[in-house]
């Protein structure tokens, strides 16, 4: 088990740079997320703890052990592969026997474990089977006997569930969050999506384009985006960005909207400009009596909420709101933002700016 | 339900298609009956006209292609009463056994000629195919059209340089030296094949390797190699087929330690008159390896169809 830290790892293929400077600490037993869209450089960054990739600079510590250019034999830490890997010339012990034989264990210490780890995962009845004629989730199970069965000090999983149907997913994700919480072992998860990092993660990184975002809770990174790329990567749908120019100053409380006042998290960083009101759709309220007025241009029911799309006098945004409540198309409401959780954005850099809301959680980005 | 589908093949193509490779082979394997049944019969039979399909066999042609033979005196041939079968047969013709003759040698080296350079190709083609395929090599594509372009001409294009070079190097007519000449032409065929097999090889099945604790020559040796078996298997095949019948080089630079059972052959035909049943039973023994280790390596190239089949 295994404290894991990355410090300004940058890796380059030629001239063109998949990961630039990046840092963040993965906690010892934590399920820590990779999150980003494709291209990003989560494969990348998960090889390069793996050892799979040797990084152009920067450090990797694994249990305060500078590790970032030691063979992956070294490194104790085992990799779920996207398409599985099954070595497919082997049946299925001696998949899961393989990465005990390399350490020279013995035989009888070898079936010993193989077959604890197939109980573990329910896969004691087809250890004998070829991998070839596995089912999708079997394989899946294999891939994961392969890396638990030598107790590594962590996990790197790319995409472990990418291979499987949606159904499935669902299913396996849970059996992998159990398993996880069952033997405590530091695990790197890479997903582009959102729902799944959100649902699985102890913690997530937001990366896109070779750069870390954010990392943080699900709930610090959900409540307190630190980048527009971030609140719009996280949540569905995602957090509107009402535009307006104006400035904001230190320690103001609201600002200015469609020549209203809207409250806001007290700022601790003034700005001046293009800038965001950036709001999730579930901190919109309908008010027949707001001065602040939208009209409504679709509805979209979900069971207990419904989404609705508003033109607003700063762009179009989106509401969920109680699907009791009546919203008709072409309407004029009134509308009013729950103030502590509105995030200001920079327009041009896409940065957060600073409030009492997010303090704390942007110096670690 | 209705009889007819998009995938299935009808019934009337599936005929038609049976007969066409009943036809094919009939065409290709004719040629190859003929030899064989010249083989076991009687000089006579062998050149009558028209020719015989119904004859008495004989091992006759056996018996010549492995031994050399003298004529005897009357007296010579009363005071030795022949004492095995294959003496039996020369006696027809007044004659006995002098010794044997070189086809066993020539024959032997073909087999250590074909089958050493076979492996040589293969060890090398596999590790330059591997190398060409995983790791980032300078000018990797110009090397590899550089290997390819060996092959633009007919090796023996280059003959008349190479028997020059191999006197002043000692290799001409050594086993060693029709080896490497074998290698060096094989080499590049065997090389581009190894390495569309080991390019379609995922690499995750050796990253795994490393992971599990492999140094990465155990992950080529015990993932990757069992992987491109089937390549394997069917660049040998090439490799030794043409290793088998080179017959221009092996005039040129072998007459006799080294001479390999193509060149030799032919030259039986000159020893008594034209000793057809002889030189047909050469033949058809010559075939024989070539056509043993395709089916002993058989398996390994349907297998590899039928699991690109259900990989795919
Ligand atoms: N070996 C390599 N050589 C050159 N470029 C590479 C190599 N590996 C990755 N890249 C590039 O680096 C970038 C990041 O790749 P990476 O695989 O880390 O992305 P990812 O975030 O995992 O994306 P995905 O969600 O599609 O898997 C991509 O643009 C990719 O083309
Ligand atoms: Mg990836």
């Amino acid at each position: 088990m295994a404290q894991i830290i990355i410090k300004n790892v940058r890796k380059e293929f030629g001239d063109f740079t998949a990961v630039k400077e990046s840092s963040f600490t993965i906690e010892d037993g934590e399920f820590f997320m990779l999150l980003g869209p494709s291209g990003c450089g989560k494969t990348t960054t998960l090889r390069m703890i793996a050892g799979l990739e040797l990084p152009t600079s920067g450090e990797i510590y694994l249990d305060g052990e500078e590790i970032s250019q030691k063979p992956p034999s070294q490194r104790d830490i085992a990799f779920v592969f996207q398409m599985f890997a099954l070595y497919p010339h082997m049946n299925v012990r001696k998949n899961l026997s393989y990465p005990l034989v390399s350490q020279g264990m013995a035989r009888r210490d070898v079936k010993a474990k193989v077959e604890e780890v197939a109980g573990i995962l329910g896969i004691t009845d087809i250890l004998n089977k070829p991998v070839g004629g596995l089912s999708g989730g079997d394989r899946q199970r294999v891939a994961l006997g392969r890396a638990i069965v030598r107790d590594p000090k962590a996990f790197m999983m790319d995409e472990p569930l990418g291979a499987l149907d949606a159904e499935f997913r669902e299913h396996m994700s849970e059996e992998l969050r159990a398993l996880h919480d069952r033997m405590g072992a530091t695990t790197v998860y890479v997903t582009h999506d959102q729902l799944e990092a959100m649902q699985m993660g102890d913690k997530i990184v937001v990366m896109n384009n070779a750069v870390v975002e954010q990392f943080g809770t699900p709930q610090e990174i959900y409540d307190k985006p630190a980048t527009m790329f971030v609140a719009d990567f996280i949540g569905s749908p995602s957090m509107n960005f009402l535009d307006f120019s104006g400035k904001v100053a230190d320690g103001a409380t609201s600002v200015d909207l469609g020549g209203q006042a809207h409250g806001i998290p007290r700022q601790m960083q003034g700005a001046s400009g293009d800038l965001v009101f950036g709001v999730r759709p579930e901190h919109i309220k309908l008010s027949d009596d707001g001065a602040y007025r939208g009209e409504i241009l679709a509805t979209e029911y979900l069971g207990t909420t419904q989404i609705i799309t508003l033109a607003t006098p700063n762009g179009e945004a989106k509401a969920r709101i109680d699907s009791a409540q009546v919203a008709k198309v072409g309407e004029k409401v009134g509308l009013s933002f729950e103030a502590p959780k509105v995030t200001l954005f920079d327009r041009a850099g896409g940065q957060a700016l600073r409030s009492e809301l997010n303090d704390g959680v942007l110096s670690n980005g | 339900m209705s009889s007819f589908s998009v995938t299935e093949p009808t019934k009337r193509t599936k005929w038609f298609a049976g007969t066409m490779v009943i036809v094919y082979a009939l065409i290709t394997m004719l040629p190859l009956a003929w030899i064989m049944m010249t083989g076991f019969k009687s000089p006579a039979d062998a050149i009558s006209y028209p020719p015989k399909v119904v004859f008495e066999p004989t091992l006759e042609g056996y018996v010549n292609l492995f031994t050399t033979r003298t004529r005897q005196t009357d007296e010579f041939l009363a005071a030795n009463p022949p004492e095995t079968w294959y003496e039996e047969i020369v006696r027809e013709y007044d004659m006995v056994i002098a010794g044997p003759s070189k086809f066993g040698e020539r024959f032997l080296n073909s087999v250590i000629i074909g089958f050493g350079s076979t492996f040589l190709s293969i060890v090398l083609g596999t590790l330059a195919a591997y190398a060409f395929s995983r790791f980032k090599i300078p000018l990797a594509d110009d090397l590899l059209f550089f290997i390819l372009s060996t092959r633009m001409m007919p090796p023996i294009a280059v003959a008349i340089p190479i028997f020059l070079m191999y006197r002043q190097l000692g290799l001409s007519d050594t086993h060693l030296g029709m080896i490497l000449l074998y290698t060096a032409v094989n080499i590049s065929l065997a090389v581009w094949l190894l390495k569309g097999f080991i390019d379609e090889i995922p690499r995750e099945y050796e990253e795994a390797a490393l992971i599990d604790g492999y140094t990465r020559f155990q992950a080529f040796y015990k993932v990757v190699l069992p992987q491109a078996a089937t390549g394997i298997a069917s660049t040998a095949i090439f490799c030794l087929i043409f290793a088998w019948n080179e017959y221009a080089f092996a005039v040129l630079l072998t007459s006799g330690t080294a001479q390999t059972a193509p060149p030799f052959i032919p030259t039986i035909i000159g020893v008594g008159g034209l000793d057809w049943p002889a030189v047909a039973a050469g033949a058809t023994i010559f075939l024989l390896p070539v056509m043993i280790f395709t089916i002993l390596l058989r398996k390994h190239l349907l297998r590899g169809i039928t699991f690109g089949a259900v990989r795919k």
